[in-house]
């Protein structure tokens, strides 16, 4: 490996814009998205449903094609490569190999027709040019790892004979069976209980660390991202409003959205003994987008004027990003907590 | 009320199953079980088995030569010596029947066959990648089906030249687009399962995910499709040899035995009903194998 690339951050994604035609012509479901990941860091995206994260996250390896979109402009650097614009084939080196995915479903994204430990094997045969007995061998021992009780023997099962919470293991332990240096997850505890969810949490961790991987965390539940994330990026209506390191995105998240998001979690709000409060309205759909910030019609410190006419440009504060014209007079601790909107407040335009 | 106990105890029995088994896909076991209790298609695997047997020991359960009559015994009706009855030449209807099973069975395999080479891969690249290519296929294949079925082998044998060979090739292209159908159309809704995503996300190239996450999937259709045909195939196959443009003579089909006896039908109407009734029983038990094996596969239909 060349200095040049050592140097050069794992994952650099810059001004990625991601298109979908539809019957009402190109809508934009990831618009100008940026954001960096080095080698052994968690990066969260979070944002509601319609936000654009899961799109972001098929795009990254080329992926978001096959479910109808196109990447139309930006670039996404792997270890300073260029991974745009690339030819399937030679993404289909990058991909399982050095990157590995796992998807939302566990229940789907395994097939049917085959033994898991037959898929496993499958990857690491094709990455690693390795014999059917060394594969075989490979798979028994990342189902070991990943927890996976009697390993060689539940190898040889059919994805229905395992649980939901198994069976994403098993797919976890199919997305790092060559040693992945990224990990990009899609929301992968979401179909999970909550217990089986925190263990899922613990295995990808622990894994985490052993491999030094970068990890690239799709979640929309604040709660996860407060237990695994480095840095988080919050996304809404296709583009990014925040960025910040954990700690600082907790302790003081400077976009009102952000901030309504933390107060609609219900462990704060029991924490601080205040009403759990939601946010008023929807995600816009990405062909009728508000003018000016896109937050605001739904956000309760929106200013006529100065926050529904121009576009918001994303840019630093502090420690972080943010996309808010207001963010430093809202650091006033009375208005920084998000206070109950009243209903007439909320301007629809 | 003496009845209540009862019922509470039958609502109480743990059931024993996850609720991701019941939606599990028929595995091998369960298909087994689910088409054991299938009478029907039991019974028809049992008819279609006996048929097979017959058409490989044909030259031994034979009473007599297929292709050697005495014409002065011509046209004779069922007898003792001859169960039912000998043809125009004098030759024994029974053993003709037993030899020509070997051919219509072997007929039917191979048009099915030459259906499967064509209407596998073209509905598989049809449905895997959509687009152009897939408007291409099936405007081909719409057109290819727009024609009756017979009349199109007939022209295709009137330009190859009568023999089986030709007329089974016939057969063949002109079912494979029911093959490309049924294929493409399952193609199409694997190729949005989450498994071939993320088959991508692990390298997998269109081939590889074609062959090894497409294709083990869309099978239980193409079984029940395929069977349907080797009926459909020994249909056409009688036809085209009633008409005289399949098998050549002296080398017999159930369907040309068939057309052969038709002039005589009021003299010897046994050849005619015989040969009938094996074709009908054939075709019959490929159907109905066909659809036990449908509904023993699952998914495809859960109206039992």
């Amino acid at each position: 490996m060349t200095t040049a690339s050592k140097q050069a951050p794992l994952l650099q994604v810059e001004d990625l814009t991601v298109q979908f035609p539809t019957p009402d012509g190109l809508i934009t479901v990831v618009d100008r998205v940026s954001f960096t990941l080095d080698a052994n860091r968690v990066l969260c995206i979070v944002g509601e449903s319609g936000s654009g994260k899961s799109v972001t996250a098929l795009s990254l390896v080329g992926l978001v094609q096959s479910r109808g979109g196109r990447i139309s402009a930006g670039s996404v650097r792997f270890a300073g490569e260029e991974l745009v614009g690339r030819a399937e084939k030679s993404l289909n080196t990058v991909r399982g190999r050095d990157i590995g995915f796992i998807f939302q479903e566990p229940m789907s994204s395994l097939n049917p027709a085959f033994t898991v430990g037959d898929q496993i094997a499958e990857v690491v045969r094709r990455h690693r040019k390795a014999s059917r007995r060394h594969a075989w061998a490979r798979a028994v021992e990342m189902l070991d790892r990943v927890g996976i009780a009697s390993a060689a023997q539940r190898a040889k099962d059919y994805p229905h004979h395992f649980s939901g919470g198994m069976r994403q293991r098993v797919m976890i332990a199919l997305a790092l069976a060559c040693d992945p240096k990224l990990l990009i997850a899609d929301e992968p505890t979401t179909a999970l209980d909550v217990t089986i969810q925190a263990r899922t949490l613990e295995l990808l961790k622990t894994l985490q660390r052993e491999q030094d991987m970068g990890v690239l965390f799709i979640t929309h539940d604040l709660g996860v991202v407060a237990d695994i994330a480095d840095d988080v990026v919050v996304m809404y209506a296709s583009q990014v409003v925040e960025q910040a390191p954990v700690r600082e995105l907790f302790r003081r998240p400077q976009h009102p959205y952000t901030a309504g998001l933390l107060a609609a979690m219900p462990q704060s709000a029991l924490e601080n003994n205040t009403p759990l409060v939601g946010i008023p309205g929807v995600v816009p759909q990405p062909h009728r987008l508000p003018s000016g910030c896109r937050f605001h019609p739904r956000c309760a410190h929106a200013q006529p004027g100065r926050c529904t006419t121009d576009p918001i440009q994303l840019r630093l504060l502090d420690r972080g990003l943010v996309r808010c014209v207001r963010a430093e007079e809202l650091r006033d601790p009375s208005a920084a907590q998000a206070e109950p909107a009243p209903i007439e407040g909320v301007t629809a335009q | 009320m003496t009845s209540r106990p009862e019922l509470q105890a039958e609502v109480l029995q743990p059931t024993g199953t996850l609720p991701d088994e019941v939606e599990a896909p028929a595995n091998a076991s369960t298909f087994l079980r689910r088409f054991r209790r299938n009478k029907v298609g039991v019974i028809a695997l049992g008819v279609l088995v006996f048929l097979i047997l017959v058409a490989v020991f044909a030259p031994w359960i034979s009473p007599h030569e297929p292709n050697q009559g005495e014409l002065s015994r011509a046209l004779e009706g069922p007898s003792g010596e001859y169960w039912f009855g000998t043809d125009d030449l004098g030759r024994d209807v029974l053993s003709r029947l037993i030899h020509a099973s070997r051919v219509s069975l072997l007929a039917a395999a191979l048009a099915t066959g030459v259906a499967l080479l064509i209407g596998l891969p073209l509905g598989l690249i049809s449905g895997y990648f959509g687009g152009w290519i897939d408007n291409v296929i099936m405007r081909f294949n719409d057109a290819l089906m727009s024609f009756p079925a017979l009349i199109l082998a007939v022209v295709i044998v009137g330009l190859l030249g009568p023999s089986l060979t030709n007329a089974m090739l016939a057969i063949g292209i002109v079912y494979a687009p029911r093959i490309m159908r049924v294929v493409r159309g399952s193609a199409l809704s694997v190729r949005e399962e989450v498994y071939v995503l993320s088959a991508k996300a692990t390298g997998c190239g269109a081939p590889r995910i074609i062959g090894r996450h497409v294709l083990p999937n869309i099978l239980s259709p193409l079984v029940v499709q395929t069977t349907i045909m080797l009926g459909l195939a020994i249909l056409s196959e009688a036809g085209l040899s009633f008409l005289g443009l399949g098998v050549q003579p002296p080398t017999a089909s159930w369907g040309s035995i068939l057309g052969r006896a038709f002039p005589y039908m009021s003299r010897t109407p046994t050849t005619v009903i015989v040969a009938g009734v094996t074709i009908s029983v054939a075709v019959l038990a490929f159907n109905l194998l066909g659809d036990a094996f449908r509904d023993s596969l699952g998914r495809e239909r859960r109206d039992q």
